[in-house]
């Protein structure tokens, strides 16, 4: 079968049973969006590039699948970076494919040129320059392959406008040949017993849960070997849809702005369990204290990440889910009885807390509860990047795996709203919330267009304190509050901008409009964007300062 | 410590790219690098040479491993090796000096490869103690310039980097 460049690509991606893809058009990429005009598969247009790749990741972290985002040449290709970077550092399988000038004019500084492959080659798994459409097939072959297997990650294919547009035999292979990429997904069986014997062993076991355990499908085996063994379970920001919130067992999360008692449990047991999580510096405060009485058994897919920041007794290479239940099948019920009673007087010497004056201004993380409670903790959620994140991660109790979805390792403010689309995108039938800060919305607000244009129902919580907050927060903490450029007092007014857009816009001040607020957004059938005026200068507790170990929190000030 | 690792990778457009910019990106420091071609045409092994402690080492071995045109890394340090760079060097040197020069050239083994009134250019092949020691010879005349192709290296012996042999 003779196809052109453009052509290929949309057979690969009817191959690939890839049902959406998130783009933007643009000179480079014309052949393409030709194809598309009559393709199966459905096109969703963004109004900035970034939009774009950010609701392809959370269409990805929603389904599983990988996102699949086209944009054109220069500025088209650039404006993704920032979005294939939240990917890279989140795990996130992308393919990406970007337009490139004709080959005779690469390197000649040509109209809408950018060197993509060399800009995102720190950031991508692997990436592909196109200079033969022959290759083609076997190209976008192994990066569906590469993205979606292994640790995954973003994979992108720059496709000159030439390559679009010539003709070769299309024969899609149905294997792939890298010989320089080969996962390991078997755990090693001696170092999995070694593990289950210090398991048993552990008096003050603590597990800790990171993004690994979702993407693997883990949940079910790390709630059936919590259940079994008696241990508990703290999560990452990226793992926390991988344990249920409500769950006896469940610390909730650890780190710099994690519970007492999880990071109290951390920096006091003697053998922490490592889940497909990568001890990131948010994590663990104070590298050299971390859990400084423990053995650690570290389980992950990227050995790079074993011993990279910690020093790891039990190494386990290999798939969080296929790890864990060959680990089931060696564990016994530890004797966690007395940790555990311990844990609970942690927990009850430093709850979370923060105090609602029913007639008083509205405190955000009472809004975060209130959500919590009328969506009965079914929504899919996303959050942007800020105290209203962290907020989230404190008092939304997550129950369901891939109903989270945020910017943990890069923190990019201006993901979670796209991402949200993408989202409902992937789950149409479900609600989901983007809880926003009144910044970050602002970094891809324009998105109001697409979800009003393609009719995804997303609901916007803007945890609206006139500031960017967590800035602010650090400048009042460390900087003799010197509140430098922070201050968003000037608008917009978010409820006029909604109705600009076409979607539905509220505003709640007082506690008692919180519930209203959130039951009518949730029986609009369109998009809704609710405007919560909230206290200006609430801050996060715990935090751990940068600097210091896990155990030296600051709990926070009682109102 | 140096370590000297001997690196498969696919004789690809930006693979030498992908393994410089791992090594700026992640602060790791490549002392030198050498690169060619191997019998099989698809293939190029890079020698480099890394200045790191153990830990450093091991992820740079992970990292490299995670490149995906990266085929095989083999650490040589710590095995018994053949180690060679070759350097060439232009002196300072007249009628005066230059018999003087080429003893030492002789004594080093090396190779006189130019010649001109004013200077020479000498050709040396070694292990890094001999290259130093005719450097710091011949900067008592004035070196002009120098150029270094970087350390390569090969197991001694029948033994060879596995696959790396061809």
């Amino acid at each position: 079968m003779r196809l052109t460049g453009a052509r290929m690509v949309l057979e690969a991606l009817r191959l690939e049973k890839a049902d959406l893809v998130f783009g933007y058009p643009g000179g480079a990429v014309l052949p393409l969006y030709d194809q598309l005009y009559d393709a199966q598969v459905r096109h969703i247009m963004s109004r900035h590039e970034q939009g774009a790749i950010h609701a392809a990741d959370g269409y990805s972290r929603a389904s599983g699948r990988p996102g699949i985002v086209f944009a054109t040449s220069g500025p088209g290709a650039t404006n993704l970076v920032t979005g294939i970077a939240t990917a890279y550092m989140d795990s996130v399988p992308m393919v990406i494919f970007t337009g490139q000038v004709a080959t005779p004019m690469i390197g000649t500084d040509a109209f809408q040129e950018a060197d993509i492959t060399g800009i995102t080659l720190p950031i991508t798994k692997h990436n592909y320059l196109v200079k033969d459409v022959h290759e083609l097939p076997r190209i976008i072959k192994e990066a569906f392959y590469i993205a979606t297997t292994g640790r995954c990650g973003p994979v992108l294919i720059d496709l000159p406008r030439d390559i679009q547009a010539a003709e070769a035999d299309f024969r899609y292979p149905q294997e792939v040949f890298i010989p320089g990429y080969n996962p390991t997904y078997q755990g090693h069986p001696g170092q999995i017993a070694r593990a289950a014997k210090l398991l048993s062993r552990a008096r003050k076991p603590v597990i800790y849960a990171g993004g690994g355990v979702v993407y693997s499908g883990a949940h079910g085996e790390l709630l059936e070997l919590a259940e079994s063994t008696g241990i508990p379970v703290t999560t990452t920001l990226m793992g926390l849809s991988g344990f249920p919130g409500g769950h006896d067992l469940a610390l909730g999360m650890l780190g710099m702005h994690g519970t007492y008692w999880a990071n109290m449990a951390v920096n006091d047991a003697d053998l922490l369990l490592a889940v497909g999580a990568r001890f990131d510096d948010r994590v663990t405060g104070k590298v050299s204290r971390f859990a400084p009485g423990a053995k650690i058994i570290h389980i992950d897919i990227d050995p790079a990440e074993i011993g990279k920041n910690v020093r790891v007794d039990i190494p386990i290479v290999g798939d969080v889910r296929l790890v864990l239940s060959e680990l089931l099948k060696k564990t016994a019920k530890a004797d966690t009885a007395v940790w555990l009673e311990q844990i609970t007087e942690w927990r009850r010497a430093a709850p979370l807390h923060y105090c609602q004056d029913p007639e008083g201004e509205l405190c955000p993380q009472y809004v975060i509860e209130k959500l919590y409670e009328e969506t009965g903790g079914a929504a899919l959620i996303t959050t942007e990047v800020g105290q209203h994140q962290m907020w989230t991660a404190q008092y939304y109790r997550f129950n369901h795996p891939r109903s989270f979805a945020s910017s943990g390792g890069l923190g990019t403010m201006g993901y979670g709203f796209p991402a949200s689309l993408g989202m409902q995108a992937a789950r149409p039938t479900e609600l989901v919330f983007c809880i926003a800060g009144d910044g970050s919305f602002q970094m891809n607000i324009q998105e109001l267009a697409t979800a009003v244009g393609y009719r995804l129902p997303v609901k916007v919580a803007i945890i609206n304190n006139q500031y960017l907050g967590m800035v602010r927060q650090w400048q009042q903490m460390f900087y003799r509050s010197r509140y430098s450029s922070v201050e968003l007092q000037q608008g917009p007014d978010f409820v006029k901008v909604a109705e600009a857009y076409g979607a539905l816009g509220l505003r709640a001040q007082k506690p008692s409009e919180v519930g209203p607020a959130l039951r009518r957004a949730i029986e609009t059938d369109g998009p809704v964007v609710i405007d919560f005026r909230v206290r200006p200068e609430e801050n996060v507790f715990p935090m751990v300062p940068p600097g210091s170990a896990i155990n030296e929190m600051i709990r926070g000030e009682s109102k | 410590m140096k370590y000297v690792l001997a690196v498969l990778v696919e004789n690809k457009p930006g693979v030498l790219a992908r393994v410089a910019g791992l090594f700026s990106r992640r602060g790791f420091n490549i002392e030198s690098l050498a690169v060619g071609r191997t019998l099989d045409r698809s293939l190029s092994r890079m020698t480099l040479e890394v200045d790191a402690d153990e830990k450093t080492l091991e992820q740079v071995v992970k990292q490299l491993n995670k490149l995906i045109n990266v085929l095989k890394i083999s650490n040589l340090t710590l095995e018994p090796s053949v180690n060679r760079e070759l350097v060439l060097i232009k002196v300072r040197a007249d009628a005066v000096n230059r018999s003087e020069i080429q003893q030492i050239a002789e004594t080093f083994r090396a190779k006189i490869v130019d010649v001109s009134l004013q200077s020479l250019i000498i050709e040396v092949t070694g292990n890094e103690e001999k290259i130093e020691a005719i450097t710091l010879l011949l900067a008592h005349y004035g070196i002009l310039e120098v150029a270094r192709t970087g350390k390569i290296a090969l197991l001694r012996g029948s033994k060879t980097t596995k696959n790396g042999g061809i």
